[in-house]
């Protein structure tokens, strides 16, 4: 018979004790988890980020339904253990559920302390423990108003951060004379607060509160002092203490937290206790990595094994985005104890190192914390550093002799180095993994050893592993920055943009922090592209931040002049606008005449200023901009198709023709083009197309994905349809598509192995409702865009472009 | 006399993050306006391949030339980045507004 565990509480110490165990002996044991939250196991660590909108729910999920699915576990969601039977073996939750076990792990985790003053049941005062939590925060943050944090400790400030990142007013009230007093020291204090109150946060220190102002819900605080705070939420963040109180009333025993011994077991030889609940040789941990240290043990030992957990030396890093700091060890002063410290005002730096017996045993790093690891590691090994000891505070890259790069700093370090300090990974596991596992990505090493896969701050030190590991095969393209304005990818970018409704340039660099004032050529751009394409009726375009080519409507060339490309529509012309053209060509004595690669007709080599006038006289004719330029609709190829072809299946020309008058004037992430074919012999060359229509008689084949520029790569298949409408909704819906996910400058191609071909296709051709609703934003968003970029110029938009601002003559200069 | 500053328009006349060129007989000049609303004024010639920077995209105290993406210092003329280059800068006046440049005594001699 299997042997059944029962856990109670689904939080990160148990979730990582089954993935040991699984791993040990998969199918060996029957598993049960009750939890009273209504979910599955989340990265707690990362409710910040979540707080503060840079990640969503989504994306700290550690285990999915499936994940419980594929290993046979029972998860009771929203269920509370109210009682445990250690003599019939059972446990039994509020909501009524029984379930027996052979082995029970108790994992519940901590409760916040809340300070009962007067008013803290009053709706408004939250803890910050859960998603729950979170969740009501956002929610009064949407009213705006001031939030009141009591506790300047990690929690308290990251949550001040968050909803700071909100909208909120914030203030953090603290009641020592220095913020985070139990991982810092003054002077490391003193540089944070100040940083923090430079990000708009308002610190009141030395505060003690005494009461909690409100009648049906908050409305401030008053502290000893007298002095009162208004604010509609009031968030306790002073602490936690272990929740052992299940397991006191089944008579286990219990002191701050429950008692567990070297092997994690209780006072009952058949229960054991895991996580923040659990007091291991005196001690309740309230951080991951010491928690992890002994899901291991456990894993061990429930499997028959010996393993023996000693308990664990900690150190702290606060998640907030432009913040660096870490502390760990014990940095008291006391007479047998030396100090190195080194400051740079300039740079806000301030590292302090606490010695004793020539070993650290305590380091605190503000403003550059690339060394965090290589202290911490001297510290946990109690290494002897009276050789180093004059350039110790400098740190690894300063030792044997001359400084090396970051990059070897990381290759000296020995295989048995802890890289990941959450996860308790060294670099020698992550090196084999990768070669014996062949992983090329980030997200691949996450995957398989946990590297960097809970608070993050690592990754930079993973990624110099797998640089080195991986020589040039290492890519690290999926974590590049936009650029050198900010640390923030294209795709975190863009989903900030909706998720915080980001209406303006100024604004995203405000609020997603941009180092400098007013970004670069490379963010601009693409930050109006987005802005224009997800907010197409309120968004003014900025032309100062597009290309010269876009902000003008013609293509410059090498000598500074322009190149004039009218619309030719599906490559068909007649006598009218031949005539039109060659009048122009006339009449501005244009150097150069040639038929593109994409039917039609360029002007090469016209001043600048004659630009409106030129388009004026194509306007005559009825020509409107083809765009040549832009990174968005170019041209729509076309073949004769069954007009004249012995061989044309469908009207490909009327088609073709159709869906440039429906598309034309859009916006993409990079230029579009598109090709209809009136048969597989595929005279358009339409697959090699962005997007491509191969006629056939049973209908319109939809391709996708080609390239024939710097890259050559066949289309793919998107699906058939039947009628010409269907073709046109499904080529508008995916380009739409690929307007709201593809990043800046990436074709089609790219943007589709990205997100990969068949979810294209599943969104597309599989669900009619969301090919629907792409479709129709495109067509919401083409009534603002379909204006012909040229006659507006005419018409007068812009004069300053096209006109010199002074025109000074030899005999004015020399006056 | 001999001040050869000339007036060439008002700082209104420029868009904010933008540029406007000036023909003047020792070339073109491109006179820029920043977002703190700076003016700068320098010679209209990449030193990369004499890409016209006053069409380029304005960025700070810099613009990137819009042919191969040289960003060029308005402050110094030169070149930032890996590259090596740079353009003459021309001392620019704003009073009140009205914007003047200075332009080469030797043009003078010239005439
Ligand atoms: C005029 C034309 C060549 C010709 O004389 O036929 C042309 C001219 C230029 N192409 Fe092209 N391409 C032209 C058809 C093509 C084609 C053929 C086609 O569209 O069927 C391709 C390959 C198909 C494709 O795009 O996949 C093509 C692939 C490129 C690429 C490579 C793009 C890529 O993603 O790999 C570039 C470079 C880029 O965009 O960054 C480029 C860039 C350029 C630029 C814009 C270079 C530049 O940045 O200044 C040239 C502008 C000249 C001008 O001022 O008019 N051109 N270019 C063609 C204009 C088509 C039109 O009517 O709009
Ligand atoms: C906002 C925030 C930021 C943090 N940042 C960091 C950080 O940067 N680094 C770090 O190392 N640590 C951090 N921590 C601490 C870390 O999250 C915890 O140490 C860790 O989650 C504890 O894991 P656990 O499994 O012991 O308990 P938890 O993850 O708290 O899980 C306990 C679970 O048990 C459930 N439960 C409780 N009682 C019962 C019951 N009777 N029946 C059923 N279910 C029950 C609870 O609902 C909960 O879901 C942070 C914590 C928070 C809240
Ligand atoms: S192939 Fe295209 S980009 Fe290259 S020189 Fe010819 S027109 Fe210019
Ligand atoms: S001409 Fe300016 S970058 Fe080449």
């Amino acid at each position: 018979m299997t042997e059944k565990i029962v856990i109670i509480g689904n939080g990160m110490a148990p979730g990582r004790m089954l993935e040991e165990l699984f791993e040990k002996a998969p199918g060996r044991f029957d598993v049960t988890i009750f939890n009273a939250e209504p979910r599955v196991n989340y990265d707690r660590i990362m409710l910040s980020p979540v707080l503060s909108g840079e990640k969503c729910y989504d994306d700290i999920v550690i285990h999915n339904d499936h994940w419980y699915a594929s290993h046979g576990v029972t998860l009771h969601k929203g269920a509370r253990v109210t009682e445990i039977d250690r003599q019939a073996k059972t446990v039994t939750s509020a909501n009524g559920i029984t379930a027996a076990y052979d082995k029970l792990v108790i994992a519940t985790g901590s409760l916040p302390f809340i300070i009962p003053v007067p008013g803290h049941q009053l709706p408004g005062v939250l803890a910050y423990r859960d998603l729950a939590d979170v969740e009501k925060m956002v929610e009064i943050a949407g009213a705006k108003g001031r939030a009141i944090v009591i506790g300047a400790g990690l929690l308290g400030l990251e949550a001040a951060y968050g909803l700071k990142r909100q909208g909120m007013e914030v203030t953090v009230i603290h009641l020592n004379p220095t913020i985070m007093d139990r991982q810092l020291d003054p002077p490391a204090a003193y540089l944070l607060e100040k940083a923090l109150t430079e990000r708009g946060i308002d610190i009141i220190t030395k505060a003690n509160t005494k009461r909690i102002l409100g009648t049906d819900k908050v409305e401030g605080i008053e502290l000893d002092d007298g002095r009162v705070i208004t604010g509609a939420m009031v968030i306790m963040a002073v602490g936690i203490r272990p929740a052992s109180s299940l397991a006191k009333d089944a008579g286990i025993a219990v002191n701050r937290g429950i008692v567990v011994d070297d092997g994690m077991m209780t006072s009952d030889p058949n229960v054991f206790s895991l996580g923040e609940c659990a007091e291991h040789r005196g001690i309740c941990y309230g951080l991951v990595a010491p928690l992890y240290e002994a899901a291991r043990v456990l894993a061990d030992r429930l499997i028959g094994g010996t393993s023996e957990y000693h308990g664990s030396v900690v150190n702290t890093k606060l998640k907030v985005t432009g913040i660096n700091l870490f502390s760990a060890g014990d940095f008291a002063e006391a007479p047998d104890r030396e100090e190195i410290v080194l400051r740079d005002a300039s740079a806000g730096i301030y590292k302090r190192l606490v010695l004793k017996d020539n070993r650290i045993i305590g380091a605190v790093l503000y403003g550059e914390t690339a060394d965090g690891s290589w202290f911490f590691d001297l510290m946990k090994r109690g290494t002897d550093i009276s050789q180093m000891r004059d350039t110790l505070i400098f740190g690894q890259s300063y030792q044997g002799g001359s400084p090396l790069d970051p990059m070897a700093a990381v290759a000296a370090l020995p295989d048995d180095a802890e890289i990941c300090g959450c996860n308790g990974v060294c670099k020698g596991k992550i090196t084999t993994t990768i070669t014996g596992k062949g992983l090329t990505s980030l997200d691949d090493v996450r995957a398989h050893t946990k590297a960097s896969a809970s608070c993050g701050s690592c990754t930079g030190l993973v990624e110099q592993v797998m640089a080195l590991t991986l020589g040039d095969a290492y890519n690290p393209a999926a974590v590049t920055p936009m650029c050198t304005c900010t640390e923030l990818g294209h795709d975190d970018v863009r989903r900030l943009i909706k998720a915080k409704t980001l209406k303006t340039i100024p604004a995203v660099m405000q609020e997603l922090e941009w180092r400098t004032s007013c970004g670069c050529a490379k963010c601009r751009p693409a930050l109006n592209y987005y802005l224009v394409c997800d907010w197409p009726d309120e968004y003014a375009d900025d032309y100062q931040s597009r290309y010269i080519n876009e902000r003008v409507h013609a293509n410059i060339q090498k000598d500074g002049t322009y190149s004039v490309v009218p619309r030719m529509w599906g490559g068909v012309t007649n006598a009218a606008e031949l005539r039109a053209i060659a009048d122009v060509v006339d009449k501005f004595e244009i150097p150069m005449v040639k038929v593109t690669g994409g039917q039609r007709i360029d002007l090469l080599g016209i001043e600048k200023e004659d630009l409106p006038a030129v388009w004026a006289d194509l306007g005559k004719a009825g020509f409107i901009s083809g765009q040549a330029y832009a990174k968005g609709l170019r041209t729509v190829k076309t073949c004769v198709g069954s007009d004249w072809c012995r061989f044309g299946t469908q009207d490909s020309t009327g088609f073709g023709i159709r869906v440039e008058k429906f598309m034309w004037g859009s916006w993409t992430p990079a230029k579009l083009k598109l090709a209809v074919s009136g048969c597989p012999r595929n005279c358009a060359e339409a697959t090699c197309k962005d997007i491509g229509v191969i006629c056939v008689d049973s209908g319109f084949e939809i391709h996708f994905a080609g390239a024939a520029g710097l890259d050559i790569k066949g289309t793919d298949v998107l699906g058939l349809v039947k009628t010409e409408d269907e073709a046109l909704e499904h080529i508008v819906a995916l380009t739409q598509m690929y307007r709201e996910q593809g990043r800046y400058l990436e074709r089609i191609y790219k943007w589709a192995k990205r997100i990969g071909h068949d979810e294209i296709r599943r969104q597309i051709m599989g669900d009619p409702e969301k090919r629907r609703a792409y479709y129709d934003r495109f067509v919401f968003s083409q009534t603002f865009a379909q204006v012909d970029p040229w006659s507006e110029r005419v018409s007068g938009k812009d004069k300053h472009e096209f006109k010199p601002m002074a025109t000074i003559s030899y005999n004015q200069a020399a006056e | 006399m001999n001040s050869n500053w000339m007036t060439i328009g008002r700082i209104d006349d420029i868009p904010l993050r933008g540029a406007r060129c000036v023909k003047t007989p020792q070339g073109k000049v491109a006179v820029f306006r920043t977002a703190e609303n700076e003016v700068f004024a320098i010679e209209d010639r990449c030193p990369h391949k004499g890409g016209p920077l006053s069409q380029g995209i304005v960025h700070g105290k810099a613009v990137t030339c819009p042919l191969h993406n040289w960003v060029i210092s308005l402050e110094s003329g030169r070149a930032l980045g890996a590259d090596e280059g740079s353009v003459a800068t021309l001392p620019l006046r704003n009073t009140d507004g009205e914007l003047s440049i200075l332009l080469e005594r030797r043009l003078e001699a010239a005439e």
